[in-house]
């Protein structure tokens, strides 16, 4: 173990699974002798060369493409999208060709890619490069989607991405690549479907994703102090998404909040939300509540900006009105 | 062609314009005082200012993130362009867009774009609906060199070759896109040569010689106007600056930049101006100064303005 970034530890795995298999490659705008936008493949460019880390023209449709017919061919590639945003441009490549290429064959192909993307506000970069993304992905059969919220879970969900048979959407938050953490120095792969208890607490139930988790456990910290005991649930993955571990959780709160940063309507936590109103109805003492970002564009400015990434206060106020 | 006084005056007026907003923008950077990314037009002046000089007010551009350039050659006005840049409710998008968006749809400015290779089938829409409502206006498309490999320009040539739409695509090629340069972007040397897979007139020009740029836009912009469908003009530039502020440049030398550092194409045009008895130096420095006061009147207002109310989020969502 040691303590690296978030961005750190998705350069371990990427680079410990480039050196285990040499069937994974990247590709990507900027990715080579650049590191990526945000330096996230910094140094692979030099260690395993031009033809393993390749930049592309700015021809998203092309990159998913060529990743899907190299997956197809049995090569291991693992894209970049520069921003998650930038998928509009590049969606029947993922969602009619990737994602339903081994359906459609009947079972006779598979797609082993893995498509990172970063997501998420907090940088002032506006509507377009600041958006949210997953309940696109999470609509859409045959693609996995990875929403990592540590250092350990970028490395952990990274690995098993990458040797997964399937394509992979993996939605790293450009807020977290700062942040540190314990990693472990060797390549171990985290299973999928396996939420995280981030802390324990038997009043109320807070499911959250990527950034969100750590919003959440600042805000169990206030509700500790008011004598709310919160427990936070890190979804880690939402295709497939952990109900059990949810629902057991509702089971002992009798209660539940939903939080994500992407918009609140038609968001993940509505699917989450109508999985354990279906499993656990009984359980609940109070209505479910969602916490989400309005149902706008990501704003520049940054007052407008702070109003749009849902806060810890928001979770905080949740809880009271639930158990107040 | 011959470019009267007057209008190589304003261009003068315009590239220099363009330069101290830009430069300005720099130093805002660097002092923190400007959030997101800025993408900077430092060294391209020539492109955005003689393309725009060949159009009427009514005509219609579609800009790219590095953007400020062509608003302010299509008059865009610096007071609410520096306010949006500065995030606050008095600019031209009330905060909500930023560098990467700033649009002014009166004086036919469709955006700037945050979406390399979104503007070209936006630029066929508007030349559609010119020529649906016959009426003679003309479109300038801008995009880059790696805007020019996306598939959305490539369809947006095809379409507007096809339905002969009034578009000027002018690609600005500043050899790269980020950290990749055109010859790993593409084969070809030339992005002008594309036009013949489509069957339109492509040039390739000094896009650092804003005469020759105004020439070569201003013919396929009589051709787009008279009916005689698209073109494909190639300004062959450089960026200055890195690719946003902050960019360290590691992808290229630093004597690439020193050679065209030396065909700035400011203090070329003026030189021009000067020897054909155009523009004195006097003349020059009064318009520079005159410009200077301008953009403090503009800096003043943006620093001076209020930022947005949380509550105007929901604003503007829907019309
Ligand atoms: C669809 C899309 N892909 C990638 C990007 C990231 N990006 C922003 S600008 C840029 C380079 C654009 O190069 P070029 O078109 O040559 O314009 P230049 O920056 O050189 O003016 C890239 C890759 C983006 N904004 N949109
Ligand atoms: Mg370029």
């Amino acid at each position: 173990m040691a303590m690296k970034t978030y961005l750190q530890a998705l350069n371990d795995a990427l680079r410990q699974e480039m050196e285990r298999d040499p069937d994974v490659f990247i590709l990507g705008e900027d990715v080579g002798q650049f590191g990526g936008c945000f330096g996230v493949t910094q140094g692979l460019f030099k260690q395993f060369g031009e033809a393993r880390v390749k930049d592309t023209p700015i021809t998203e449709s092309a990159i998913i493409g060529a990743a899907t017919g190299a997956a197809a061919t049995g090569l291991r590639p693992v894209c970049e999208i520069m921003f998650v945003d930038f998928i509009g441009v590049c969606m029947d490549q993922l969602f009619n060709q990737a994602a339903k290429m081994r359906y459609m064959f009947g079972g006779k192909a598979k797609i082993p890619m893995v498509l990172r993307a970063p997501q998420g506000a907090g940088i002032g970069a506006a509507a377009q490069h600041s958006q949210s993304l997953e309940a696109w992905f999470l609509h859409m059969p045959g693609v996995k989607v990875a929403m990592p919220s540590t250092p350990e879970d970028a490395k952990g969900l990274l690995i098993t991405a990458i040797r997964d048979d399937n394509p992979v959407i993996f939605l790293e938050h450009k807020m977290l690549y700062g942040i540190e953490g314990e990693v472990p120095d060797e390549a171990i792969a985290m299973p999928f479907g396996q939420a995280a208890i981030r802390r324990e607490g038997r009043d109320v139930t807070i499911v959250a994703t990527s950034k969100m988790a750590h919003t959440a456990l600042e805000a169990a910290e206030t509700l500790a102090a008011d004598g709310i005991s919160a427990e936070v649930i890190d979804p880690r993955t939402i295709s497939p998404l952990d109900t059990q571990a949810i629902v057991d959780s509702v089971k002992k709160t009798h209660s539940l909040i939903v939080a994500h940063e992407a918009v609140k309507t038609g968001g993940v936590g509505a699917e989450i939300a109508a999985q354990v109103a279906e499993a656990a109805f009984d359980y609940l003492d109070a209505p479910i509540i969602r916490i989400g970002a309005p149902f706008t564009p990501v704003p520049f400015s940054v007052p407008l900006e702070q109003a749009f990434i849902p806060s810890a206060a928001d979770i905080v106020k949740a809880a009271r009105r639930l158990r107040g | 062609m011959s470019i009267d006084k007057e209008k190589m005056i304003q261009m003068f007026a315009t590239m220099t314009r363009i330069r101290q907003f830009e430069t300005k923008l720099q130093e805002f950077f660097a002092a923190g005082k400007i959030p997101g990314f800025v993408h900077l037009y430092i060294g391209e002046e020539a492109v955005a200012t003689g393309a725009c000089a060949t159009l009427r007010d009514q005509d219609y551009i579609t800009s790219t993130h590095r953007g400020h350039g062509h608003l302010i050659a299509k008059g865009g006005d610096l007071k609410r362009m520096m306010a949006e840049i500065f995030g606050k409710r008095t600019g031209y998008c009330k905060g909500k867009g930023g560098s990467m968006h700033i649009a002014d749809v009166e004086l036919g400015i469709l955006g700037a774009n945050g979406i390399v290779g979104g503007g070209g089938p936006i630029a066929n829409g508007a030349a559609l609906a010119s020529k649906y409502r016959g009426n003679d206006r003309v479109v300038v498309c801008f995009f880059g060199d790696g805007a020019s490999n996306q598939g959305t320009t490539q369809e947006a040539l095809n379409l507007a070759s096809a339905w002969r739409l009034p578009v000027v695509f002018v690609n600005e090629n500043n050899g790269y896109g980020i950290s990749c340069p055109t010859c790993k972007s593409m084969a070809v040397a030339d992005i002008a040569d594309r036009a013949a897979a489509y069957d339109i007139p492509g040039v390739v020009v000094d896009g650092n010689d804003v005469t020759a740029v105004y020439e070569a836009v201003g013919e396929a912009v009589k051709r787009a106007r008279t009916g005689d469908g698209p073109s494909l003009i190639e300004c062959k530039t450089y960026r200055w600056r890195g690719h946003f502020e902050g960019d360290a440049c590691v992808y290229r030398d630093d004597c690439e930049l020193e050679d065209w550092v030396k065909k700035d194409p400011i203090p070329r045009f003026e030189k021009k101006l000067q020897a054909e008895g155009i523009l004195s130096v006097e003349k020059a420095e009064a318009i520079r100064k005159a410009i200077a006061a301008e953009l403090d009147a503009a800096i003043a207002f943006a620093e001076q303005s209020p930022l947005p109310e949380a509550s105007e989020i929901l604003e503007d969502v829907y019309a």
